[in-house]
């Protein structure tokens, strides 16, 4: 599949597609980035990095508008059919959610800034580290997942999405015992709930992702259907 | 999406070397290749081009498209003098190539034809082999050196891209080719000559998707030598294949612009009714 986007007769619309992947690629590593660094920024109270992750939130947003320009001009002029159509559709639903990615990660950034201000907790925000650590995951494969059309990653994808879930829920629980406790704490506790929230949903992006992939590759759409018809589903599709 | 000011590394997509935002397009005296100024035609009473004014860049693939009888066709004719063989045409106005205006008393005819060739709709190989098909443009300029002949049919059927389907079997009747490839050796036939305009009138309607394919890609590799004007029914073809598009109605130049301009966000309504289908 990864080769399949380069046989067209016309060598101008082959180039036109990888630039349009290889564009979606760059922008997947700018939020990648972003993320690891507004996380670092958090964990090492480095304000610098944190304002570097926000400025690097303008050339994402950018780059989203540069790639619908060209998914446009590519619908306009070339007029995809099949499995090229898939992935022009794929790569704009892509796009829209990495900008949300981005926009995440700058919120973090944000939040780790007002954070020095205030007196670190003991565990210096393991559990948000830890957290990070299994959406970075999630977003390193739906992105391997894309550059290597393998549809499966929706179904690891959403798996892990509802484990992320599920700790979003545990830290939630832990921060509200604090917030009874330690009334003091009151502004630290809501900042690093913002972070755990803008985790979360940085881990529904990833899963977006996945499912734009299973698009692409299989043709259908797994999107909004119920946990266990879409398991079967994800798995039936797997085997053959 | 947040609006934040534009850092200036980014990257912008390429607007091509033409201003996008203006009307007319900003073309350099020394990038046009057919200049057309004021230009009336009429079949007898009727008025077929209506003080048509336009400049086609040179190198560059330039598409007019418009409904049947727009005088998108009847245009392009102008260009090589295909209209004085109609008694009944009578033209006023100017086409200047290469600073010279081609329907001044001057010109010969026949060399000019040889600068400006022309691809028609259904591909008319002569009734020869292949070889004597492409060679018959230099046979007729009196060249007759064989390995001459050899060079220049090679040169451009390769250029072409027929020359890989053909080098077995260039003696064979050049009927024995398949739609796609007749039109191909056509082309190459224009080629030979070495014009330095190709016009080509709907050179795709008779084929069939895949040998379409190949002329189009033939026609973007071309145009690194060539100035090529092409007259197509099919908008999505112009879309593909053209740098610039016209867009002609009932006689009238209605719009004329960068091609990924014209088709995402024409500047004239009646354009973009013709291009979505709501025309008629």
């Amino acid at each position: 599949m990864e080769k399949y986007f380069d046989q067209h007769i016309s060598r101008r619309f082959n180039e036109e597609l990888e630039a349009l992947r290889s564009h979606v690629m760059k922008m997947a590593g700018m939020t990648e980035e972003m993320l690891a660094d507004a996380i670092a920024a958090l964990v090492e109270g480095d304000t610098e990095k944190a304002e570097a992750v926000i400025a690097a939130d303008d050339r994402v947003n950018l780059m989203e508008k540069q790639i619908d320009e060209e998914a446009m001009q590519i619908l306009a002029r070339r007029q995809p059919t099949a499995s090229d159509l898939r992935l022009v559709m794929a790569i704009v639903k892509t796009v829209n959610d990495l900008e949300r990615i981005g926009d995440e990660a700058e919120k973090i950034a944000r939040l780790a800034i007002v954070l020095t201000e205030t007196e670190r907790p003991r565990n210096n925000y393991y559990e948000l580290e830890t957290m990070a650590g299994h959406v970075r995951t999630m977003l390193r494969d739906a992105l391997d997942g894309f550059v290597r059309m393998v549809p499966e990653v929706a179904v690891s994808l959403f798996r892990a999405d509802k484990k992320v879930d599920d700790e979003y829920e545990a830290i939630l629980r832990q921060y509200y015992t604090y917030l009874a406790e330690e009334p003091r704490k009151t502004s630290r506790i809501l900042n690093a709930i913002w972070i755990a929230r803008s985790l979360e949903r940085i881990g529904d992006h990833a899963k977006n992702i996945g499912e734009y992939i299973y698009y692409l590759v299989e043709g259908r759409d797994v999107r909004h259907i119920p946990t266990e018809q879409k398991e079967q589903a994800l798995l039936e599709d797997g085997k053959d | 999406m947040n609006e934040k000011t534009q850092p200036e590394d980014a990257v912008t997509v390429s607007a091509g070397q033409f201003d996008r935002s203006r009307r007319s397009l900003n073309i350099q005296r020394e990038d046009i290749a057919v200049e057309v100024k004021d230009l009336d035609l009429f079949y007898g009473a009727d008025q077929a081009l209506k003080k048509i004014n336009l400049k086609i860049p040179r190198n560059r693939v330039t598409a007019f498209i418009g409904p049947s009888g727009c005088g998108k066709s009847t245009l392009l004719r102008c260009f090589n003098r295909m209209n004085d063989l109609i008694d009944i045409c009578k033209i006023d106005g100017q086409i200047i190539i290469d600073g010279q205006d081609i329907y001044s008393r001057d010109v010969d005819v026949a060399e000019h034809r040889r600068r400006v060739g022309m691809v028609f709709q259904k591909p008319n190989p002569f009734p020869k082999s292949i070889f004597e098909n492409v060679a018959y443009g230099l046979r007729l300029q009196g060249v007759n050196n064989k390995r001459t002949l050899a060079e220049v049919v090679e040169k451009a059927l390769r250029a072409a891209a027929l020359w890989d389907e053909v080098k077995d079997r260039l003696q064979d009747n050049a009927f024995g080719l398949s739609g796609g490839q007749q039109q191909r050796l056509v082309i190459a036939r224009a080629i030979a000559i070495e014009p330095e305009i190709i016009l080509l009138d709907e050179p795709c309607s008779a084929l069939d998707p895949i040998s379409t394919a190949k002329v189009e890609e033939l026609m973007i590799e071309l145009k690194e030598k060539y100035t090529i004007v092409i007259v197509t029914h099919n908008m999505q073809q112009a879309a593909r294949v053209s740098d610039f598009t016209a867009y002609m109605y009932l006689g009238e130049l209605i719009e004329f612009d960068d091609t990924a301009k014209l088709f995402t966000n024409p500047a004239r309504k009646a354009t973009e009714d013709y291009i979505t289908g709501r025309y008629g």
